[in-house]
């Protein structure tokens, strides 16, 4: 299948994501304080039954864009480090589809350069979800508009 | 007067928009100069289920995200992309 094998240098996996594997990659004697965002499959009050969400990108893009991406926050926090993946395929609610470390001398700085990251992610990573319902229902997911229960008027 | 040589450029369509076309990608031929904007018209025109794809979608060509008014170079991969909603 396309896309089963990944690089290794990929910022994306098909895999459960491994807290542990990216704080290694970023720990170092220089820092102090390391910061740890999840980004985790919902199925909250907004969502109709959300029981996983399919993960699909173009995937070259995604490793160029990310590249940019960490550049910036190399611009804005030199000393930060920062480790990051993204995880595709069928993820099921509870998971994480993505993970974020940032450690850096002082908490600040970790905390900046973290959110700084998911913002990015937000914005730019070419990275679409498509929400998996308990009633057999496929929901393309559109940050701008979602949730948007129906307008009972309508 | 001599035409000036089409340029071709390589169209990728992902998630919603790949479900709409029907397809993952086309290759689309236009008179040059042209813009990532006259990619998109091209598209909506001439593939079937196009139409419903936005007048002005998100694009990026060779990877990088553009505006509409990017000029095109054969061999380009313009990509157009749904709203992005990856974290």
């Amino acid at each position: 299948m396309r896309n089963a094998e990944l690089s290794a240098m990929s910022y994306l996996t098909r895999s459960p994501i491994s807290v542990d594997v990216l704080v290694a990659e970023v720990s170092s004697s220089a820092c102090g304080g390391t910061c740890l965002f999840l980004g985790t499959v919902r199925n909250g009050p907004d969502e109709q039954g959300v029981t996983a969400i399919e993960y699909s990108a173009y995937e070259d893009m995604v490793d160029a864009e990310f590249g940019r991406l960490l550049a910036d926050v190399r611009g804005r926090w030199p000393e930060a480090r920062i480790a990051v993946r993204h995880r595709l395929g069928t993820i099921p609610v509870g998971e994480a589809s993505i993970a974020i470390v940032a450690a850096a001398p002082h908490r600040a700085q970790a905390f900046e350069a973290c959110r700084y990251v998911i913002e990015g992610v937000k914005q730019r990573i070419p990275v679409w979800k498509k929400e998996l319902r308990v009633d057999g229902s496929e929901v393309w997911v559109d940050p701008a508009g979602h949730p948007t229960p129906k307008p009972s008027h309508v | 007067m001599a035409t000036a040589t089409p340029i071709t450029v390589r169209v990728r369509f992902f998630a919603r928009y790949a479900e709409l076309v029907g397809r993952s990608e086309a290759a689309v031929s236009l008179s040059p100069p042209a813009t990532v904007g006259d990619v998109v018209r091209r598209v909506r025109e001439d593939l079937p289920g196009a139409r419903a794809l936005p007048e002005r979608p998100l694009a990026a060509v060779n990877m990088k995200h553009v505006k509409l008014d990017a000029q095109v170079q054969s061999g380009d991969e313009v990509a157009l992309l749904p709203p992005i909603a990856g974290g």
